[in-house]
């Protein structure tokens, strides 16, 4: 029981932090239609860049400055890249955020090299934060909790509560109309970007001490972070939220209870064949769940099309 | 990628027409034919024989991206699938019963089947909900790879030989000219097919459904079903380059199924161009020249090649392609020599100023990432130390010089391709 407690904490990490990614690319994508597969690359950036930074003026600095960085970075990637390719159609868009990724890992790799860097956690939060039967909580975690919770009220009071968000909504949903109103409607696409990447560079800075800051940390969890807004229904910005959390839970339960596969089969009364060395099957039936944690998130992103192609919270005709 | 026709209505009589077409193709096997006489060395028949898998897989890939609009990051999958499926029948006892010609049938047919149990469901929209599955699925499958150990052969992957086929005509497949030039029949037979079914009536609703699906199905067709055969098609000739890469190389990994096999090919396509048919052949043969030959030459490959491609979609979203077809009416007009003085004024000062850059960025690499006391670098046939003020100088000088002559001589080049697009009154 207080394994399920342990494991509800780190799923809920993992669920957050991929949410803090999904939740800029879902604004990006219901505001532009385009899905922004640099998305994850500006995360990698964030944490190099914070990396950097905390070498000169330590971690919370770099919390703060990063993101910004990022975030300018990003609404520049809007005015100068992306604007131009959009005359072009949605899939030179997509192209475009693509060949972006490809030159951000490379670029990445230019500057601080292939290995990954000692970006740690700060000695502020490296302690233990409690402990359930045994298993320690590391203040970090808890931190990493908070400030995300955080930056999502804040992000639901802004898109709700003020004018500011009132306007980016109608503008998601009628960017003619409240152009003739007269609002800057390309200024506020740009705005959007700049904060969906901050967000992303956010992430990047509190995950890169605990996931590790190296070339392949976007890719890594880039692919996961598309997968979760398939899942909760493309720009939909409670979906990203529900299908996030869905698949830290997934994958940390996964990880964490050794579920074989031949055990589920033989629960529903089927026995593994005489010879199992020798089945074609076989690695059906030794497949265990901590060997395909990874992939979990996947399969369901395919049943979800399967099932309900618009995804969890979708709308019908997106 | 709307706004290019694949190719224009043809006008005249019927053999005239016929023999102007055919002779693109005649021309191409012609020189299939001979280049390994050519270029008789065993590097450079592995280069070709990896050359005309690339464009065969390429234009596989382009009959979903230029001819019916639909983004796939993970097209490698189709082709790892179906070369896994050959090793397999390769290592299978009944091999010896089955010419090794034939092999590429049934890498096409296992490619096909996946394409249809895929495309069932990824289909249903085009754009971005499709490249987004075509994503999931390439890496579900690609993880997949390390687990079914029985099919994909973990990490190691999975190997065979080719010789224990039945010989076809007293030929083994012992020698890659062999290979070469099995490769190269299978390389005419598909792309011409492929060219025919970009001509029947399914491959024009492909172009119509890639332009305007809803007025696609206003003329009553599905959109839906049209992409779903292309998308069918698409996979039997990936299948069939995987049937040629596991011919070639005899191994296949998880290399053949990831992400980045995916991210080339479409990068390849694009390069070359996806609003032209013959764009995916030019883009495939461009980049392995290039490939084969800068990263011998430098580590920072993939950097410019991420460069080339930003730079490509941004500026020239038609490829080398649309570029080369750009000057078609300039031709036509018998106007195209008004551009040569002015191209070679400004294009030279461009190429020398982007080497310029190319070997700030390798003097900077050098710099940051050197082991220590290793300041010696060679640089275009020049060896000299990285540390030293005076390369650098010179380098940079050499950058703003050619870009500062290529500003200047950049308002001619513009008059002369007005100049040469215009037709005379009268």
């Amino acid at each position: 029981m207080e394994l399920v407690l342990v494991n509800i904490i780190d799923g809920l990490v993992t669920g957050l932090l991929l949410f803090m990614l999904s939740a800029g690319l879902t604004l990006i994508f219901s505001m532009m239609g385009v899905l922004n597969f640099a998305h994850a690359s500006f995360y990698m950036l964030g944490a190099y860049f914070a990396f950097q930074i905390s070498l000169a003026v330590g971690f919370w600095m770099g919390l703060l400055i990063a993101p910004l960085i990022v975030g300018v970075m990003g609404a520049g990637v809007e005015r100068y890249g992306l604007r131009r390719v959009h005359q072009y159609g949605h899939v030179p868009e997509l192209i475009f955020t693509f060949g972006l990724a490809l030159l951000i890992e490379e670029l990445v790799q230019f500057v601080w090299g292939k290995n990954q860097m000692p970006y740690d956690i700060p000695d502020i939060l490296n302690f233990t934060a409690f402990s359930i039967a045994g298993n320690s909580i590391p203040a970090y975690k808890i931190f990493m909790i908070f400030i995300s919770v955080g930056i999502f009220i804040g992000l639901l009071y802004v898109l709700t509560k003020t004018r500011v968000g009132m306007i980016i909504q109608a503008a998601l949903s009628y960017p003619r109309t409240v152009e003739a109103l007269g609002h800057n409607v390309p200024l506020i696409f740009m705005g959007v970007f700049g904060v969906g990447t901050a967000l992303a560079g956010v992430a990047g800075v509190i995950a890169g001490p605990v996931l590790g800051t190296f070339p392949g940390m976007a890719f890594v969890l880039g692919s996961i972070v598309f997968v979760t807004i398939v899942i909760g229904g493309l720009g939909s910005l409670w979906g990203a939220l529900v299908a996030s959390l869905l698949i830290g839970w997934i994958t940390t339960f996964a990880k964490s209870y050794n579920i074989a596969m031949m055990d589920v089969l033989g629960l529903v009364g089927l026995r593994p064949p005489e010879n199992l060395d020798d089945s074609l099957l076989r690695d059906l039936w030794t497949v265990t769940s901590p060997q395909i944690a990874d992939i979990l998130p996947y399969i369901l992103m395919v049943l979800i099309l399967i099932f309900r192609p618009y995804g969890l919270f979708g709308n019908r005709d997106a | 990628m709307s706004d290019q026709t694949t190719s224009q209505p043809r006008t005249g009589s019927l053999t005239g027409s016929l023999s102007f077409a055919l002779a693109p193709w005649i021309v191409a096997a012609v020189l299939l034919l001979f280049l390994p006489m050519i270029f008789q060395a065993n590097s450079a028949i592995t280069i070709m024989n990896q050359m005309w898998i690339t464009v065969i897989f390429a234009l596989a890939y382009n009959m979903l991206l230029g001819q019916g609009g639909m983004l796939s990051f993970g097209h490698a999958v189709y082709m790892g699938v179906g070369g896994f499926f050959c090793m397999h029948i390769m290592n299978w006892d009944s091999f010896e019963r089955i010419p090794l010609p034939l092999l590429p049938v049934f890498g096409g047919l296992f490619g096909m089947g996946l394409a249809i149990l895929v495309g069932a469901f990824s289909t249903r929209k085009a754009g971005t909900v499709f490249a987004m599955i075509s994503l999931g699925v390439g890496e579900l499958i690609a993880a997949c790879s390390v687990i079914i150990v029985v099919f994909f052969g973990g990490e190691e992957g999975i190997s065979g030989d080719r010789t224990y086929g039945l010989p076809f005509m007293g030929v083994e497949f012992l020698k890659q000219i062999e290979v070469y030039y099995l490769i190269a029949f299978w390389l005419m037979i598909s792309a011409a097919l492929m060219y025919l079914f970009s001509r029947t009536p399914i491959g024009r609703m492909a172009n119509a459904v890639r332009d305007n699906p809803e007025r696609a199905e206003f003329l009553g067709y599905s959109a839906r079903w049209v992409r779903f055969y292309s998308f069918v098609a698409s996979g039997f000739f990936c299948g069939v380059a995987g049937a040629l890469f596991a011919i070639n190389y005899e191994i296949l990994t998880e290399e053949n199924l990831n992400t980045a096999s995916s991210g080339v090919i479409l990068l390849v396509t694009f390069l070359g161009g996806v609003g032209f048919f013959f764009g995916p052949i030019l883009g495939a043969i461009v980049f392995t020249l290039v490939q084969t030959v800068l990263s011998l030459q430098t580590e920072l490959w993939a950097f410019y090649a991420g460069i080339l491609f930003v730079a490509t979609v941004m500026f020239f979203p038609g490829g080398l392609a649309g570029v080369l077809m750009m000057h078609v009416p300039a031709i036509r007009l018998g106007k195209a020599k008004l551009l040569l003085v002015p191209y070679i004024k400004t294009l030279i000062p461009a190429a020398i100023g982007i080497l310029g850059l190319a070997a700030l960025v390798e003097m900077i690499f050098h710099y940051r990432h050197a082991s220590t006391g290793d300041n010696e670098m060679t640089l275009f046939w020049t060896t000299f130390d990285s540390h030293a003020v005076m390369p650098w100088i010179v380098v940079i000088a050499v950058i703003v010089i050619a870009f500062g002559v290529m500003r200047r001589n950049l308002p001619e080049m513009t008059d002369a391709w007005d100049e040469a697009n215009h037709a005379e009154e009268g």
